[in-house]
């Protein structure tokens, strides 16, 4: 083997790629392998019988009993409906009425605009579910108490979707609205076909936060929901696997991979896109 | 432009507005005020009127020990969260940004978690913290050291919840300083080369002061999740054993409906809101000192 010695370390630069892994590359891969054994342990005690749970034998038996089991103990067909319906009415409600408001906010002389726009921002802070206890009141007033719509609505008026539409929206030279009004558009077309389409990466970033963050949102979908009929996949889960209830846990493996596979599968198709939604919604 | 048309765009902007404000005052400013409302009264018995009782629920609370073991945990909580899982995403988009075979992976692997419901992250980690059944007792007993009672022992059941915690955060901090490493301009670090400066002086002299805002900016979202995010205390914990791993959300959703004491949970709801307001404060004076938006 043609390694390098430690002290070598300083040496022409190509030596470094036939050597043996730096302390550093090491220590990485082990961080990392720490890092994703979780998960892979899930997937183990998820398609093996539960009596290797902590028996890793190489001939182990692969089974999908687990997630047939799971599958027929708890309806999560529907809990999956549920979030599906969750999180496209979430976010749709979101790039509305977001829109509607980044687009004033950036564009229209509203008295006292500043002002307001700060007291936008404090839902950065004050988010629905640290006051749980007074929006249940309010969610049982309105009647949506163990509704989607009850989970969802609280969410939809979102400071975060507002900043980041707000200064997509600033950045849009003036001269292509003018253009648009030339052609006899009125504002709302103006928005339409001038704002939303030159703002797309904005909504695609915005989106795939909002998504994530709402297909794994639990205290307050927990707390407004009583029954399977609008349970999210979070909430069905965490039912499902209180320790209390002595589910087996292999089961439980199941459906806890069932409830995250959408997600994960569509992460590590699109890595790149989700990565930069995070850092894109997070720069403010 | 006409003043009459000054006129209307003020209304339309206001129209526009409107869907938001009418949300966000449902939904956010009118249980604000409601909480503190509710903090300053007792609810009357039998359809009797609420009686103002000023700072009284907050005195009860304030002799609550339990609410201090709570907020305490709390704060060990994040002083046990919140520099570990930086130090670590510093350390991993370090590792992510270098020469590293299998870079792909490893960034991969760190930023996983990440994207769990913290759920199913409880579920899973539930698998290693078990008492008799679980992955680290098994693997102590093989090596014939008897096993820990993860989650429900009080003195070790906190720093497994903060385990735990770390491991989901890390990854998400860990993009924010990779883009920040990203655009550190190479030419420092070959400057720093030629003058012979070590990587370890490099790094505490050149990166990490440049990387202050990024670090300030985790920090505030840590500090955040760090009152916001109880969800895996439902599996994990429920708060015990006797309130050891409890966390004052968790102990908020505790009173609002378990103990149907919505006075007391209004109270505690007032106290994260203010610690909420320190943290909105830190961020809109120290952090956007620095970052002007217009």
């Amino acid at each position: 083997m043609s390694s390098t010695s430690s002290t070598s370390k300083m040496v022409a630069p190509h030596s470094r790629f036939v050597s043996v892994p730096s302390l550093e590359t090491v220590a990485a891969w082990l961080l990392a392998i720490i890092w994703v054994f979780p998960l892979l342990y899930a997937f183990w005690a998820a398609f093996h019988p539960s009596e290797f749970m902590v028996n890793f034998s190489l001939f182990a038996p692969l089974t999908l009993e687990n997630f047939t089991d799971a599958w027929s103990q708890a309806p999560f067909a529907r809990y999956y409906l549920n979030t599906f319906a969750l999180v496209t009415g979430v976010v749709i409600g979101q790039f509305i009425v977001c829109t509607l408001a980044a687009f004033a906010f950036a564009r229209f002389p509203i008295p006292g605009k500043n002002v307001l726009f700060m007291l936008v921002l404090i839902q950065l802070f004050v988010f629905p579910e640290v006051l749980i206890v007074e929006n249940y009141a309010i969610a049982s007033e309105l009647g949506l108490i163990n509704t989607i719509t009850g989970i969802g609505l609280p969410y939809v008026a979102s400071a975060l979707g507002i900043f980041l539409l707000r200064q997509t929206f600033k950045t849009i030279p003036r001269e292509l609205e003018d253009a648009a009004r030339i052609e006899g558009c009125n504002w709302l077309e103006i928005l339409w076909k001038v704002y939303v389409p030159l703002a797309k990466p904005t909504y695609l970033a915005y989106g795939l936060v909002s998504i994530s963050h709402h297909w794994n949102n639990f205290i307050w979908p927990l707390v407004v929901t009583n029954s399977v009929e609008s349970r999210p996949l979070t909430v069905g889960l965490g039912v499902f696997s209180a320790p209390e209830t002595g589910v087996n846990w292999a089961t439980v493996s199941a459906a806890t991979l069932l409830s995250i596979a959408p997600l994960l599968v569509a992460f590590l198709l699109f890595q790149r896109q989700f990565v930069q939604s995070f850092l894109r919604a997070g720069i403010r | 432009m006409t003043l009459n048309a000054h006129r209307k765009m003020q209304l339309y902007g206001a129209l526009l507005l409107l869907p938001a404000a009418l949300l966000l005052t449902t939904f956010a400013y009118l249980p604000t005020v409601t909480t503190v409302i509710n903090s300053l009264f007792l609810p009357g018995f039998r359809g009797e009127p609420a009686e103002f009782v000023g700072v009284e629920n907050y005195q009860v609370l304030f002799d609550d020990p339990t609410f201090w073991q709570v907020a305490r945990n709390n704060l060990i909580y994040a002083l046990g969260t919140i520099p570990t899982s930086i130090a670590l995403a510093l350390g991993m988009a370090l590792f992510v940004n270098g020469k590293l075979p299998g870079r792909g992976f490893v960034r991969m692997a760190y930023f996983t978690p990440t994207i769990l419901p913290m759920i199913a992250a409880a579920n899973i980690w539930m698998f290693f913290y078990a008492p008799q059944i679980g992955l680290f007792n098994s693997l102590l007993d093989s090596l014939g050291i008897p096993g820990v009672n993860w989650l429900g022992d009080p003195s070790v059941a906190l720093s497994s919840v903060i385990v735990m915690s770390v491991w989901k955060e890390a990854g998400f901090f860990m993009i924010f300083y990779l883009a920040a490493l990203q655009s550190i301009p190479p030419e420092l670090k070959e400057a720093a080369d030629l003058e012979g400066t070590s990587r370890w002086s490099f790094f505490w002299r050149v990166t990490f002061p440049l990387l202050m805002p990024t670090t300030l900016f985790v920090l505030i979202n840590a500090l955040i999740n760090s009152v916001r995010v109880v969800d895996h205390l439902f599996i994990l914990t429920k708060g015990g054993p006797n309130n050891a791993t409890n966390l004052l959300l968790y102990y908020v959703y505790e009173n609002a409906f378990s103990f149907f004491d919505r006075t007391t949970a209004a109270t505690i709801t007032v106290v994260i809101l203010i610690v909420l307001a320190v943290v909105a404060t830190l961020k809109f004076t120290i952090l956007d000192r620095r970052t002007h938006y217009q």
